[in-house]
Protein backbone atom coordinates (compact mmCIF):
# COMPACT_ATOMS: atom_id res chain seq x y z
CA UNK A 1 0.00 0.00 0.00
CA UNK A 2 2.97 2.22 0.93
CA UNK A 3 5.58 2.63 -2.18
CA UNK A 4 8.37 5.40 -1.49
CA UNK A 5 10.67 5.40 -3.88
CA UNK A 6 14.48 7.59 -4.25
CA UNK A 7 13.19 9.69 -1.45
CA UNK A 8 15.73 12.56 -0.69
CA UNK A 9 15.46 15.19 1.55
CA UNK A 10 17.92 18.25 1.64
CA UNK A 11 18.53 20.25 4.75
CA UNK A 12 20.89 22.90 3.64
CA UNK A 13 23.82 21.37 1.99
CA UNK A 14 23.58 18.35 3.62
CA UNK A 15 21.50 15.59 2.54
CA UNK A 16 18.76 14.12 5.71
CA UNK A 17 17.97 11.58 3.49
CA UNK A 18 19.30 10.52 0.39
CA UNK A 19 17.53 8.01 -2.28
CA UNK A 20 15.59 5.75 0.36
CA UNK A 21 12.68 3.57 -0.94
CA UNK A 22 10.71 1.70 0.90
CA UNK A 23 7.21 -0.52 0.47
CA UNK A 24 4.65 -1.79 2.77
CA UNK A 25 1.92 -4.06 2.42
CA UNK A 26 -1.18 -4.12 4.45
CA UNK A 27 -0.95 -5.61 7.64
CA UNK A 28 3.14 -5.26 8.09
CA UNK A 29 4.38 -3.14 10.62
CA UNK A 30 7.65 -1.66 9.09
CA UNK A 31 10.54 -0.31 11.98
CA UNK A 32 12.52 2.49 10.58
CA UNK A 33 16.05 1.75 12.67
CA UNK A 34 19.56 3.42 12.78
CA UNK A 35 21.40 6.00 14.92
CA UNK A 36 20.50 9.41 15.70
CA UNK A 37 20.98 11.33 12.89
CA UNK A 38 20.24 8.65 10.38
CA UNK A 39 17.01 10.09 8.99
CA UNK A 40 13.98 7.83 10.84
CA UNK A 41 12.00 11.28 11.78
CA UNK A 42 13.11 13.02 8.70
CA UNK A 43 11.69 9.96 6.41
CA UNK A 44 8.58 10.32 8.68
CA UNK A 45 8.25 14.07 7.64
CA UNK A 46 8.22 13.31 4.14
CA UNK A 47 6.18 10.74 4.32
CA UNK A 48 3.46 13.01 6.06
CA UNK A 49 4.32 15.87 4.18
CA UNK A 50 5.45 17.91 6.66
CA UNK A 51 9.34 18.24 5.37
CA UNK A 52 9.59 18.97 1.33
CA UNK A 53 11.27 16.47 -0.34
CA UNK A 54 12.44 15.11 -3.72
CA UNK A 55 11.07 11.55 -4.90
CA UNK A 56 7.43 10.25 -4.96
CA UNK A 57 5.65 8.50 -2.33
CA UNK A 58 2.28 6.07 -3.55
CA UNK A 59 -0.29 5.39 -1.50
CA UNK A 60 -2.56 2.95 -2.40
CA UNK A 61 -1.56 4.31 -6.33
CA UNK A 62 -2.25 7.57 -5.79
CA UNK A 63 0.76 9.93 -5.24
CA UNK A 64 0.42 11.60 -1.57
CA UNK A 65 1.95 15.10 -2.91
CA UNK A 66 -1.43 15.14 -5.19
CA UNK A 67 -3.97 14.84 -2.26
CA UNK A 68 -5.86 17.62 -0.38
CA UNK A 69 -4.82 18.18 3.26
CA UNK A 70 -8.01 16.42 4.36
CA UNK A 71 -7.54 13.33 1.78
CA UNK A 72 -4.02 13.14 2.97
CA UNK A 73 -5.50 12.98 6.59
CA UNK A 74 -7.94 10.24 6.54
CA UNK A 75 -4.96 8.23 4.57
CA UNK A 76 -1.81 8.65 6.62
CA UNK A 77 -1.92 9.49 10.59
CA UNK A 78 1.35 10.66 12.53
CA UNK A 79 1.54 9.97 16.10
CA UNK A 80 4.58 12.24 17.39
CA UNK A 81 7.29 12.05 19.63
CA UNK A 82 6.46 13.63 22.70
CA UNK A 83 2.71 15.01 21.94
CA UNK A 84 2.62 19.25 22.92
CA UNK A 85 0.02 20.68 25.65
CA UNK A 86 -0.53 24.05 25.39
CA UNK A 87 -3.79 25.00 26.33
CA UNK A 88 -5.95 23.61 29.10
CA UNK A 89 -8.29 21.37 26.50
CA UNK A 90 -10.32 18.43 27.07
CA UNK A 91 -9.01 14.64 26.73
CA UNK A 92 -12.80 14.30 24.65
CA UNK A 93 -11.42 17.77 22.30
CA UNK A 94 -8.12 16.54 21.40
CA UNK A 95 -9.70 13.23 20.29
CA UNK A 96 -12.78 14.61 18.68
CA UNK A 97 -10.76 16.55 16.55
CA UNK A 98 -8.96 13.66 15.15
CA UNK A 99 -12.16 13.46 12.87
CA UNK A 100 -11.18 17.02 10.91
CA UNK A 101 -10.23 15.41 8.03
CA UNK A 102 -14.35 14.01 7.64
CA UNK A 103 -15.56 17.31 7.54
CA UNK A 104 -15.54 19.38 4.86
CA UNK A 105 -15.52 22.92 6.10
CA UNK A 106 -17.29 25.21 8.91
CA UNK A 107 -20.59 24.51 8.13
CA UNK A 108 -20.10 21.01 6.85
CA UNK A 109 -22.47 18.18 7.42
CA UNK A 110 -22.17 16.08 11.02
CA UNK A 111 -19.69 13.50 10.06
CA UNK A 112 -21.78 9.90 10.00
CA UNK A 113 -19.24 7.22 11.63
CA UNK A 114 -17.83 10.57 13.84
CA UNK A 115 -19.38 9.23 17.14
CA UNK A 116 -18.90 5.31 16.54
CA UNK A 117 -15.07 6.04 15.47
CA UNK A 118 -14.50 8.27 18.39
CA UNK A 119 -16.34 6.04 20.94
CA UNK A 120 -14.17 2.98 19.65
CA UNK A 121 -10.67 4.97 19.91
CA UNK A 122 -11.73 6.10 23.32
CA UNK A 123 -12.58 2.00 24.09
CA UNK A 124 -10.02 1.01 22.57
CA UNK A 125 -7.24 3.27 24.75
CA UNK A 126 -8.80 2.84 28.02
CA UNK A 127 -9.16 6.66 28.16
CA UNK A 128 -13.04 6.93 29.39
CA UNK A 129 -12.20 7.99 32.65
CA UNK A 130 -10.16 10.79 31.35
CA UNK A 131 -12.66 12.53 28.63
CA UNK A 132 -13.38 15.83 30.79
CA UNK A 133 -10.27 16.27 31.78
CA UNK A 134 -7.32 19.11 30.81
CA UNK A 135 -4.80 17.58 28.91
CA UNK A 136 -2.23 19.24 30.57
CA UNK A 137 -2.98 17.65 33.61
CA UNK A 138 -2.29 14.43 32.31
CA UNK A 139 1.18 12.41 33.05
CA UNK A 140 3.52 11.44 29.67
CA UNK A 141 1.69 7.91 29.33
CA UNK A 142 -1.50 9.21 29.75
CA UNK A 143 -1.10 12.44 27.03
CA UNK A 144 0.35 9.29 24.76
CA UNK A 145 -2.35 7.30 24.73
CA UNK A 146 -5.07 10.36 24.41
CA UNK A 147 -2.91 11.11 20.82
CA UNK A 148 -3.08 7.54 20.20
CA UNK A 149 -6.80 7.66 20.43
CA UNK A 150 -7.20 10.78 18.31
CA UNK A 151 -5.43 8.97 15.79
CA UNK A 152 -7.49 5.95 15.98
CA UNK A 153 -10.54 7.97 15.69
CA UNK A 154 -8.63 9.81 12.58
CA UNK A 155 -9.02 5.83 11.15
CA UNK A 156 -6.25 6.42 8.66
CA UNK A 157 -4.71 3.51 6.70
CA UNK A 158 -0.88 3.84 7.20
CA UNK A 159 0.25 5.01 10.48
CA UNK A 160 3.34 6.77 11.27
CA UNK A 161 5.15 6.92 14.89
CA UNK A 162 7.77 9.08 15.67
CA UNK A 163 9.54 7.06 18.38
CA UNK A 164 5.97 6.79 20.34
CA UNK A 165 7.41 5.57 23.50
CA UNK A 166 11.10 7.41 23.78
CA UNK A 167 10.00 9.05 27.17
CA UNK A 168 7.69 6.60 28.39
CA UNK A 169 8.14 4.10 31.63
CA UNK A 170 8.06 0.84 30.61
CA UNK A 171 4.50 -0.22 31.28
CA UNK A 172 3.42 2.17 28.60
CA UNK A 173 5.99 1.31 25.90
CA UNK A 174 4.02 -2.51 26.32
CA UNK A 175 0.73 -0.93 26.27
CA UNK A 176 1.45 1.45 23.31
CA UNK A 177 3.33 -1.27 21.14
CA UNK A 178 0.01 -3.71 22.23
CA UNK A 179 -2.18 -1.31 21.19
CA UNK A 180 -0.59 -0.55 17.52
CA UNK A 181 -0.50 -4.28 17.43
CA UNK A 182 -3.97 -5.22 18.13
CA UNK A 183 -4.79 -1.61 15.60
CA UNK A 184 -2.86 -3.90 13.07
CA UNK A 185 -5.01 -6.39 13.11
CA UNK A 186 -8.38 -4.65 10.96
CA UNK A 187 -7.77 -5.23 6.98
CA UNK A 188 -5.97 -2.52 5.08
CA UNK A 189 -3.49 -0.86 7.86
CA UNK A 190 -0.24 -0.81 8.17
CA UNK A 191 1.86 1.04 9.99
CA UNK A 192 5.33 2.77 10.04
CA UNK A 193 7.68 3.49 13.28
CA UNK A 194 10.70 5.43 13.84
CA UNK A 195 12.67 2.94 16.29
CA UNK A 196 14.89 3.72 18.75
CA UNK A 197 14.87 0.52 20.81
CA UNK A 198 16.23 -2.38 18.98
CA UNK A 199 14.42 -4.91 21.17
CA UNK A 200 11.14 -3.54 20.76
CA UNK A 201 11.69 -3.35 17.32
CA UNK A 202 12.69 -7.17 16.59
CA UNK A 203 9.65 -7.68 18.98
CA UNK A 204 6.94 -5.76 17.13
CA UNK A 205 7.65 -5.36 13.95
CA UNK A 206 6.98 -7.67 10.94
CA UNK A 207 9.94 -5.61 8.73
CA UNK A 208 12.64 -3.14 9.29
CA UNK A 209 14.61 -0.51 6.93
CA UNK A 210 18.07 0.14 9.14
CA UNK A 211 19.31 3.31 8.10
CA UNK A 212 22.73 5.26 8.41
CA UNK A 213 23.24 8.78 7.79
CA UNK A 214 20.57 9.74 5.48
CA UNK A 215 21.39 6.12 3.46
CA UNK A 216 19.35 2.94 3.66
CA UNK A 217 21.87 -0.30 4.44
CA UNK A 218 19.35 -2.74 4.86
CA UNK A 219 15.63 -3.75 4.37
CA UNK A 220 13.73 -6.58 4.46
CA UNK A 221 11.94 -8.68 7.17
CA UNK A 222 12.80 -7.41 10.94
CA UNK A 223 15.22 -10.07 11.44
CA UNK A 224 17.15 -10.22 8.26
CA UNK A 225 16.93 -6.12 8.05
CA UNK A 226 18.39 -6.46 11.88
CA UNK A 227 20.93 -9.03 11.55
CA UNK A 228 23.43 -8.87 14.26
CA UNK A 229 26.80 -8.25 11.48
CA UNK A 230 24.73 -5.49 10.07
CA UNK A 231 23.58 -3.74 13.30
CA UNK A 232 27.46 -4.06 14.55
CA UNK A 233 28.89 -2.24 11.35
CA UNK A 234 26.23 0.62 11.24
CA UNK A 235 26.19 0.82 14.84
CA UNK A 236 30.06 0.74 15.19
CA UNK A 237 29.41 -1.59 17.86
CA UNK A 238 28.63 -5.47 18.67
CA UNK A 239 24.57 -4.54 19.37
CA UNK A 240 23.80 -8.08 19.82
CA UNK A 241 26.61 -8.99 22.23
CA UNK A 242 25.72 -5.54 24.21
CA UNK A 243 22.11 -6.46 24.65
CA UNK A 244 22.35 -10.24 25.93
CA UNK A 245 24.88 -8.45 28.13
CA UNK A 246 22.77 -6.36 29.50
CA UNK A 247 19.43 -9.52 29.53
CA UNK A 248 22.16 -11.27 31.72
CA UNK A 249 22.33 -9.37 34.35
CA UNK A 250 18.49 -10.04 35.20
CA UNK B 1 -21.21 9.16 25.35
CA UNK B 2 -22.48 12.73 25.44
CA UNK B 3 -23.14 14.66 22.58
CA UNK B 4 -20.56 17.00 20.63
CA UNK B 5 -22.09 20.39 21.41
CA UNK B 6 -18.80 22.66 21.64
CA UNK B 7 -20.05 26.03 21.64
CA UNK B 8 -22.32 27.82 23.68
CA UNK B 9 -26.39 27.39 23.76
CA UNK B 10 -28.37 30.15 22.39
CA UNK B 11 -29.49 30.55 26.33
CA UNK B 12 -25.94 31.91 26.65
CA UNK B 13 -25.93 33.85 23.87
CA UNK B 14 -28.92 35.75 24.57
CA UNK B 15 -27.74 36.43 27.98
CA UNK B 16 -23.93 37.84 26.71
CA UNK B 17 -25.79 40.41 24.52
CA UNK B 18 -28.45 41.55 27.27
CA UNK B 19 -25.37 42.35 29.37
CA UNK B 20 -23.50 43.88 26.15
CA UNK B 21 -26.83 46.38 25.70
CA UNK B 22 -27.07 46.88 29.50
CA UNK B 23 -23.42 47.88 29.39
CA UNK B 24 -23.91 50.23 26.33
CA UNK B 25 -27.39 51.89 27.92
CA UNK B 26 -25.22 52.19 31.27
CA UNK B 27 -22.05 53.81 29.72
CA UNK B 28 -24.25 55.98 27.48
CA UNK B 29 -26.24 57.24 30.37
CA UNK B 30 -23.33 58.13 32.18
CA UNK B 31 -20.70 60.88 31.85
CA UNK B 32 -20.17 64.56 32.72
CA UNK B 33 -24.07 65.06 31.93
CA UNK B 34 -25.76 62.65 33.57
CA UNK B 35 -28.45 61.47 31.87
CA UNK B 36 -30.77 59.37 33.69
CA UNK B 37 -30.87 55.48 32.67
CA UNK B 38 -34.52 55.46 32.11
CA UNK B 39 -34.46 59.01 30.07
CA UNK B 40 -31.79 56.89 28.15
CA UNK B 41 -33.50 54.21 27.20
CA UNK B 42 -36.58 56.46 25.96
CA UNK B 43 -34.24 58.66 23.83
CA UNK B 44 -33.18 55.76 22.14
CA UNK B 45 -36.43 53.73 21.58
CA UNK B 46 -37.66 56.72 20.36
CA UNK B 47 -34.77 56.99 17.72
CA UNK B 48 -35.17 53.25 16.90
CA UNK B 49 -38.92 53.27 16.28
CA UNK B 50 -38.31 57.06 14.39
CA UNK B 51 -40.50 58.79 16.71
CA UNK B 52 -39.75 62.60 17.18
CA UNK B 53 -37.57 63.19 20.45
CA UNK B 54 -38.88 65.51 22.96
CA UNK B 55 -39.28 69.42 22.19
CA UNK B 56 -36.28 71.44 23.47
CA UNK B 57 -34.51 69.24 25.20
CA UNK B 58 -30.73 68.73 25.04
CA UNK B 59 -30.36 65.15 26.34
CA UNK B 60 -31.28 63.82 22.79
CA UNK B 61 -28.96 65.42 21.11
CA UNK B 62 -25.97 64.57 23.49
CA UNK B 63 -27.01 60.78 23.67
CA UNK B 64 -27.87 60.35 19.84
CA UNK B 65 -25.12 62.82 18.05
CA UNK B 66 -22.32 62.41 20.98
CA UNK B 67 -22.43 59.42 22.73
CA UNK B 68 -23.98 56.53 21.46
CA UNK B 69 -21.87 56.40 18.00
CA UNK B 70 -18.63 56.49 20.59
CA UNK B 71 -19.80 53.96 22.79
CA UNK B 72 -20.56 52.18 19.20
CA UNK B 73 -17.30 52.45 18.44
CA UNK B 74 -15.44 51.94 21.85
CA UNK B 75 -17.94 48.22 21.94
CA UNK B 76 -17.30 47.41 18.14
CA UNK B 77 -13.01 48.12 18.19
CA UNK B 78 -13.34 46.33 21.61
CA UNK B 79 -15.10 43.22 20.45
CA UNK B 80 -12.64 43.49 17.06
CA UNK B 81 -9.20 43.64 19.51
CA UNK B 82 -10.43 40.83 21.89
CA UNK B 83 -11.47 38.65 18.71
CA UNK B 84 -7.98 39.14 17.49
CA UNK B 85 -6.17 38.54 20.26
CA UNK B 86 -7.97 35.20 20.84
CA UNK B 87 -7.19 33.67 17.64
CA UNK B 88 -3.90 34.94 17.43
CA UNK B 89 -2.74 33.66 21.17
CA UNK B 90 -4.44 30.25 19.31
CA UNK B 91 -3.06 30.16 16.30
CA UNK B 92 0.76 30.78 17.45
CA UNK B 93 0.12 28.66 20.80
CA UNK B 94 1.48 32.01 22.90
CA UNK B 95 -0.87 32.96 25.69
CA UNK B 96 1.14 36.34 25.32
CA UNK B 97 0.35 37.44 21.58
CA UNK B 98 -1.42 40.42 21.11
CA UNK B 99 -1.77 43.45 18.88
CA UNK B 100 0.28 45.26 21.08
CA UNK B 101 3.20 42.69 21.96
CA UNK B 102 3.71 41.34 18.53
CA UNK B 103 3.69 44.97 17.25
CA UNK B 104 1.08 44.96 14.85
CA UNK B 105 -0.98 48.16 16.23
CA UNK B 106 2.19 49.93 16.52
CA UNK B 107 2.41 48.72 12.61
CA UNK B 108 -0.61 50.03 11.74
CA UNK B 109 -0.37 53.22 13.52
CA UNK B 110 2.67 54.16 11.09
CA UNK B 111 0.56 52.83 7.94
CA UNK B 112 -2.22 55.49 8.91
CA UNK B 113 0.12 58.31 10.44
CA UNK B 114 2.43 58.00 7.06
CA UNK B 115 -1.24 58.16 4.86
CA UNK B 116 -1.86 61.28 6.60
CA UNK B 117 1.60 62.45 6.67
CA UNK B 118 1.87 62.51 2.69
CA UNK B 119 -1.96 63.07 1.88
CA UNK B 120 -2.70 59.58 0.85
CA UNK B 121 -6.25 59.25 0.03
CA UNK B 122 -8.63 57.05 -2.22
CA UNK B 123 -10.86 59.41 -3.96
CA UNK B 124 -14.43 59.75 -2.43
CA UNK B 125 -13.97 57.84 0.29
CA UNK B 126 -12.39 60.27 2.87
CA UNK B 127 -10.74 57.58 5.85
CA UNK B 128 -10.32 55.04 3.09
CA UNK B 129 -6.94 55.91 2.49
CA UNK B 130 -5.82 55.88 6.56
CA UNK B 131 -7.72 52.61 6.53
CA UNK B 132 -6.09 50.78 3.85
CA UNK B 133 -3.07 51.61 4.67
CA UNK B 134 -3.38 50.70 8.82
CA UNK B 135 -4.64 47.25 7.79
CA UNK B 136 -1.73 47.30 5.13
CA UNK B 137 0.90 47.98 7.69
CA UNK B 138 -0.73 45.80 10.42
CA UNK B 139 -0.06 42.81 7.80
CA UNK B 140 3.32 43.40 7.02
CA UNK B 141 4.30 44.14 10.41
CA UNK B 142 2.81 40.69 11.42
CA UNK B 143 4.76 39.15 8.74
CA UNK B 144 7.99 40.60 9.70
CA UNK B 145 7.42 40.00 12.95
CA UNK B 146 6.53 36.32 12.44
CA UNK B 147 9.24 35.88 10.11
CA UNK B 148 12.01 37.23 12.02
CA UNK B 149 11.07 35.01 15.07
CA UNK B 150 10.64 32.08 13.12
CA UNK B 151 13.92 31.94 12.18
CA UNK B 152 15.31 31.86 15.75
CA UNK B 153 12.59 29.70 17.00
CA UNK B 154 10.43 27.49 14.63
CA UNK B 155 7.80 26.80 17.48
CA UNK B 156 7.25 30.56 18.05
CA UNK B 157 5.29 29.12 21.09
CA UNK B 158 8.12 31.14 23.31
CA UNK B 159 9.12 34.61 24.15
CA UNK B 160 11.20 34.74 21.45
CA UNK B 161 8.59 36.49 19.78
CA UNK B 162 7.51 38.57 22.04
CA UNK B 163 11.14 39.73 22.08
CA UNK B 164 11.11 40.41 18.48
CA UNK B 165 7.63 42.40 18.55
CA UNK B 166 8.80 44.68 21.30
CA UNK B 167 12.20 45.29 19.39
CA UNK B 168 10.08 45.85 16.06
CA UNK B 169 7.45 48.66 18.18
CA UNK B 170 10.56 50.80 19.24
CA UNK B 171 11.58 50.38 15.69
CA UNK B 172 8.45 51.54 14.65
CA UNK B 173 8.22 54.23 16.98
CA UNK B 174 11.16 56.29 15.75
CA UNK B 175 10.19 55.59 12.35
CA UNK B 176 6.69 57.95 13.58
CA UNK B 177 9.11 60.21 15.11
CA UNK B 178 10.58 60.39 11.78
CA UNK B 179 7.45 61.31 10.18
CA UNK B 180 6.53 64.06 12.77
CA UNK B 181 9.76 65.03 12.21
CA UNK B 182 9.07 65.45 8.17
CA UNK B 183 5.58 66.94 8.53
CA UNK B 184 5.35 68.79 11.89
CA UNK B 185 2.53 70.56 10.92
CA UNK B 186 0.23 67.40 11.55
CA UNK B 187 1.95 66.97 14.97
CA UNK B 188 -1.64 66.89 17.30
CA UNK B 189 -3.11 64.52 14.23
CA UNK B 190 -0.29 62.21 14.89
CA UNK B 191 -0.27 61.99 18.34
CA UNK B 192 -3.62 61.33 18.88
CA UNK B 193 -3.00 57.60 16.78
CA UNK B 194 -0.39 57.25 19.27
CA UNK B 195 -2.56 57.65 22.39
CA UNK B 196 -5.58 56.16 21.19
CA UNK B 197 -8.82 57.72 21.59
CA UNK B 198 -12.39 56.74 20.63
CA UNK B 199 -13.49 60.60 21.55
CA UNK B 200 -14.39 61.01 17.70
CA UNK B 201 -16.02 58.19 17.03
CA UNK B 202 -19.26 58.81 14.42
CA UNK B 203 -21.93 56.55 13.10
CA UNK B 204 -19.52 56.13 9.58
CA UNK B 205 -16.82 54.50 11.94
CA UNK B 206 -19.13 52.31 13.70
CA UNK B 207 -20.86 51.16 10.42
CA UNK B 208 -16.75 50.10 9.68
CA UNK B 209 -15.85 48.63 12.80
CA UNK B 210 -19.05 46.76 12.26
CA UNK B 211 -18.70 45.44 9.07
CA UNK B 212 -14.96 44.33 10.00
CA UNK B 213 -16.54 42.39 12.52
CA UNK B 214 -18.64 40.66 10.34
CA UNK B 215 -16.66 39.91 7.64
CA UNK B 216 -13.09 39.21 9.30
CA UNK B 217 -14.30 38.23 12.90
CA UNK B 218 -16.95 36.12 11.11
CA UNK B 219 -14.09 34.47 8.89
CA UNK B 220 -12.13 33.88 12.46
CA UNK B 221 -15.25 32.26 14.35
CA UNK B 222 -15.62 30.29 11.05
CA UNK B 223 -11.80 28.70 11.84
CA UNK B 224 -12.86 27.72 15.19
CA UNK B 225 -11.91 24.05 15.09
CA UNK B 226 -8.61 25.03 12.79
CA UNK B 227 -7.78 27.37 15.59
CA UNK B 228 -8.22 24.79 18.01
CA UNK B 229 -5.80 22.23 16.14
CA UNK B 230 -3.59 24.97 16.41
CA UNK B 231 -3.39 25.90 20.14
CA UNK B 232 -2.87 22.08 20.41
CA UNK B 233 0.14 22.45 18.11
CA UNK B 234 0.84 23.14 14.55
CA UNK B 235 2.43 19.27 14.14
CA UNK B 236 -1.11 18.28 15.50
CA UNK B 237 -3.21 20.60 12.99
CA UNK B 238 -1.45 19.64 9.94
CA UNK B 239 -1.51 15.80 10.88
CA UNK B 240 -5.19 15.78 11.44
CA UNK B 241 -5.54 17.23 7.95
CA UNK B 242 -5.67 21.02 8.50
CA UNK B 243 -4.72 22.96 5.53
CA UNK B 244 -2.11 24.34 7.52
CA UNK B 245 -0.88 27.38 5.14
CA UNK B 246 -3.78 28.57 4.05
CA UNK B 247 -5.59 28.87 7.81
CA UNK B 248 -2.80 30.43 8.47
CA UNK B 249 -2.66 33.02 5.96
CA UNK B 250 -6.39 33.43 6.38
CA UNK B 251 -6.19 34.44 10.41
CA UNK B 252 -2.77 36.63 9.61
CA UNK B 253 -5.10 38.30 7.03
CA UNK B 254 -8.00 38.65 8.92
CA UNK B 255 -6.28 39.50 12.55
CA UNK B 256 -4.29 42.45 10.50
CA UNK B 257 -7.53 43.60 9.26
CA UNK B 258 -9.12 43.86 12.68
CA UNK B 259 -6.24 45.48 13.96
CA UNK B 260 -5.84 47.96 11.47
CA UNK B 261 -9.43 48.94 11.27
CA UNK B 262 -9.24 49.15 15.24
CA UNK B 263 -6.12 51.28 14.51
CA UNK B 264 -7.50 53.41 11.70
CA UNK B 265 -10.82 54.54 14.06
CA UNK B 266 -9.32 54.27 17.50
CA UNK B 267 -5.55 54.95 17.09
CA UNK B 268 -3.30 52.60 19.21
CA UNK B 269 -5.59 50.69 22.17
CA UNK B 270 -3.09 48.37 23.90
CA UNK B 271 -3.89 45.00 25.31
CA UNK B 272 -7.09 44.47 25.21
CA UNK B 273 -6.51 41.59 22.76
CA UNK B 274 -4.14 40.03 25.69
CA UNK B 275 -6.40 40.85 28.98
CA UNK B 276 -10.13 39.49 27.25
CA UNK B 277 -8.59 36.35 25.84
CA UNK B 278 -6.63 35.28 28.97
CA UNK B 279 -9.97 36.46 31.04
CA UNK B 280 -12.62 34.23 28.48
CA UNK B 281 -10.06 31.22 28.28
CA UNK B 282 -10.17 31.11 32.25
CA UNK B 283 -14.41 31.19 32.30
CA UNK B 284 -15.04 30.20 28.82
CA UNK B 285 -12.38 27.48 28.42
CA UNK B 286 -9.49 27.37 25.36
CA UNK B 287 -11.95 25.79 22.57
CA UNK B 288 -12.09 28.67 19.97
CA UNK B 289 -16.10 27.42 19.50
CA UNK B 290 -16.52 29.38 23.13
CA UNK B 291 -13.42 31.10 23.30
CA UNK B 292 -14.05 33.38 20.37
CA UNK B 293 -17.77 34.83 21.05
CA UNK B 294 -16.73 34.93 24.58
CA UNK B 295 -14.27 37.30 23.95
CA UNK B 296 -16.34 39.56 21.68
CA UNK B 297 -18.76 39.96 24.14
CA UNK B 298 -16.44 40.63 26.82
CA UNK B 299 -14.17 42.87 24.60
CA UNK B 300 -17.29 44.67 24.10
CA UNK B 301 -18.09 45.39 27.55
CA UNK B 302 -14.26 45.78 28.82
CA UNK B 303 -13.73 48.15 26.46
CA UNK B 304 -16.57 50.13 27.00
CA UNK B 305 -16.19 50.05 30.65
CA UNK B 306 -12.62 51.28 30.14
CA UNK B 307 -14.16 54.18 28.27
CA UNK B 308 -16.52 55.11 30.92
CA UNK B 309 -13.16 55.17 32.91
CA UNK B 310 -11.65 57.15 30.98
CA UNK B 311 -14.01 60.49 30.98
CA UNK B 312 -15.77 60.20 34.01
CA UNK B 313 -12.80 59.38 36.53
CA UNK B 314 -10.57 62.81 36.42
CA UNK B 315 -13.81 64.57 35.12
CA UNK B 316 -14.04 66.98 33.16
CA UNK B 317 -10.42 66.08 32.16
CA UNK B 318 -10.74 63.07 30.09
CA UNK B 319 -7.79 60.57 30.13
CA UNK B 320 -6.92 58.63 26.94
CA UNK B 321 -8.28 55.43 26.60
CA UNK B 322 -5.40 53.72 25.70
CA UNK B 323 -3.71 54.67 29.37
CA UNK B 324 -6.92 52.82 31.26
CA UNK B 325 -6.28 49.37 29.04
CA UNK B 326 -2.48 49.85 29.68
CA UNK B 327 -3.02 50.20 33.24
CA UNK B 328 -4.87 46.79 32.85
CA UNK B 329 -3.15 45.23 30.51
CA UNK B 330 0.73 45.81 30.99
CA UNK B 331 -0.08 44.29 34.81
CA UNK B 332 -2.35 41.24 33.47
CA UNK B 333 1.02 41.25 31.13
CA UNK B 334 3.66 40.50 33.87
CA UNK B 335 1.18 38.31 35.40
CA UNK B 336 1.42 35.72 32.25
CA UNK B 337 4.51 36.15 31.39
CA UNK B 338 5.74 35.25 35.74
CA UNK B 339 2.98 32.26 35.55
CA UNK B 340 3.51 30.76 32.20
CA UNK B 341 7.55 31.26 32.51
CA UNK B 342 7.48 28.87 35.35
CA UNK B 343 4.79 25.98 34.10
CA UNK B 344 4.33 26.33 30.31
CA UNK B 345 0.80 27.97 30.23
CA UNK B 346 -2.34 26.84 31.41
Amino acid sequence: MLDAQHVTVRRGAIAALRDVSCALAPGQWLMVAGPNGAGKSTLIGAISRAVPYAGSVYLNGQNIATLRPRELARAVGVLAQRPSTGYAFTVEEVVRLGRYAYTTGPLSPPDAQGETAVAEAIDMTGIASLLGRGIHTLSGGELQRVFLAQVFAQNPQLLLLDEPTNHLDLAYQKQTFDLITQWLRAPGRAALCAAHDLSLALAYGTHALLLRAGEAVAQGPVHQALAPALLRDVYGMDVQGWMRGLLERW
Amino acid sequence: MRSAREGFRPRAYALFAGVTLLALALCISAGSVGVPLTDTLHILWRALCGLPQQQGATDPAIILAVRLPRVLCVALSGAALALGGGAMQGLLRNPLADGATLGVASGASLGAVIAIAFGITLPGLPMAGETIMAMLFAFLSLLAVLGLAYRLDTSLATHTIILIGVVYSMFVSSALTLVLALAPEKIRQITFWTMGSLAAGNYPDALMLALALLIFGGALMLRARELNAFAIGEDTARHIGVDVRRVKLLVLVAVSALIGVCVSVGGTISFVGLVIPHMARMLAGPNHRRLLPACAFGGAVFLMFADLAARTILSPLELPIGVVTSLVGATLFVYIFYTTGRKGHA
